[in-house]
């Protein structure tokens, strides 16, 4: 077991070493086409709400609506309203907290 | 592992996968998987580090999904100094919540019944939202969205978001690519 711990995280570390140095190695301190630009600017929306969605409207590898999908949606109404990232936060996971209280 | 993987949802994978009797390559697989998302990340931030290849490579190190998101300046380039500064303040309370953790978890209770797991979800929604000032963010964040809860139930974890970051290919469009010239004259230093 301990091996086996052991080896998973080496695996781990190495893989993920490589995975993030790959992006600044192959294109760090070029001039950016165009196109790259355009693609980036695009991305953040892309990932993020895939990171929201999967952490959001699922539970594991099933998809479902928990207080944690109503407290990220109640968030999401207090950043809309008052633009604080801190507040959206902290209302998220209040009204989470509470819905698995009742 | 929070010391030198320092990447969360990873880590959970891989010690769920041990947990349940997997392997550590099945484990090491999965957590693989999982980071991948960090390969379109660590593209986009690429071009914005200095420094040579091995300070660049280094740098690229410290990409975390919220340094990330949060050191995006909206036009395709990235600031380096805040990525650097987020991922560090995290790296510190990373390690020592681990600590915390494994020393006094079983005191805290169940921290879903605080929920706190809601804390990220709702910090990367707020993002978004902020992200979402055109009608293209709009769809792409939609079209990612669909993308992920799709492949979600029948994929390994990991897929769903790193397919659903295909979604920015949207800017390979005429239109997206003329935008970013515009604005990119319209600032005077084309970069």
């Amino acid at each position: 077991m301990t091996t086996t711990v052991a080896l998973t995280i080496a695996g781990c570390t190495a893989a993920t070493a490589a995975i993030k140095a790959a992006g600044p190695i192959v294109l760090g301190g070029r001039e950016l086409p165009t196109w790259f630009t355009s693609v980036v600017i695009l991305l953040s929306p892309a990932l993020l709400a895939a990171l929201v969605a999967t952490q959001v409207f699922a539970e594991g590898d099933r998809l479902a609506l928990e207080a944690d999908t109503a407290g990220v949606a109640a968030g999401g109404l207090v950043y809309w309203r008052t633009e604080s990232i801190v507040a959206c936060v902290a209302v998220a996971a209040a009204v989470t907290a509470a819905l698995r209280a009742l | 592992m929070s010391a030198i993987v320092f990447a969360g949802s990873a880590q959970f994978t891989a010690i769920s996968i041990l947990a349940a009797g997997g392997g550590a390559g099945a484990a090491v697989a999965a957590a693989t998987l999982m980071n991948s998302r960090f390969l379109p990340m660590s593209a986009a931030v690429g071009p914005s580090f200095s420094g040579g290849w091995l300070r660049r490579a280094l740098k690229g190190q410290a990409v975390v999904d919220h340094s990330w998101a949060l050191s995006s300046r909206g036009d395709g380039t990235f600031d380096e100094h805040l990525l650097l500064g987020a991922s560090a303040i995290a790296y510190v309370t990373w390690i020592s919540g681990t600590a915390v953790g494994a020393l006094w978890g079983d005191a805290l209770g169940d921290p879903d019944k605080l929920g706190l797991d809601a804390i990220f979800p709702a910090f990367f929604f707020g993002l978004l939202l902020n992200e979402m000032r055109s009608n293209r963010a709009k769809g792409v964040a939609a079209l990612g969205t669909a993308i992920a809860l799709t492949l979600l139930t029948f994929t390994p974890p990991g897929i769903p978001v790193l397919v659903a970051s295909l979604a920015s290919l949207a800017g390979l469009t005429r239109r997206a690519r003329a935008d970013v010239q515009e604005r990119q004259e319209a600032e005077g230093e084309p970069r």
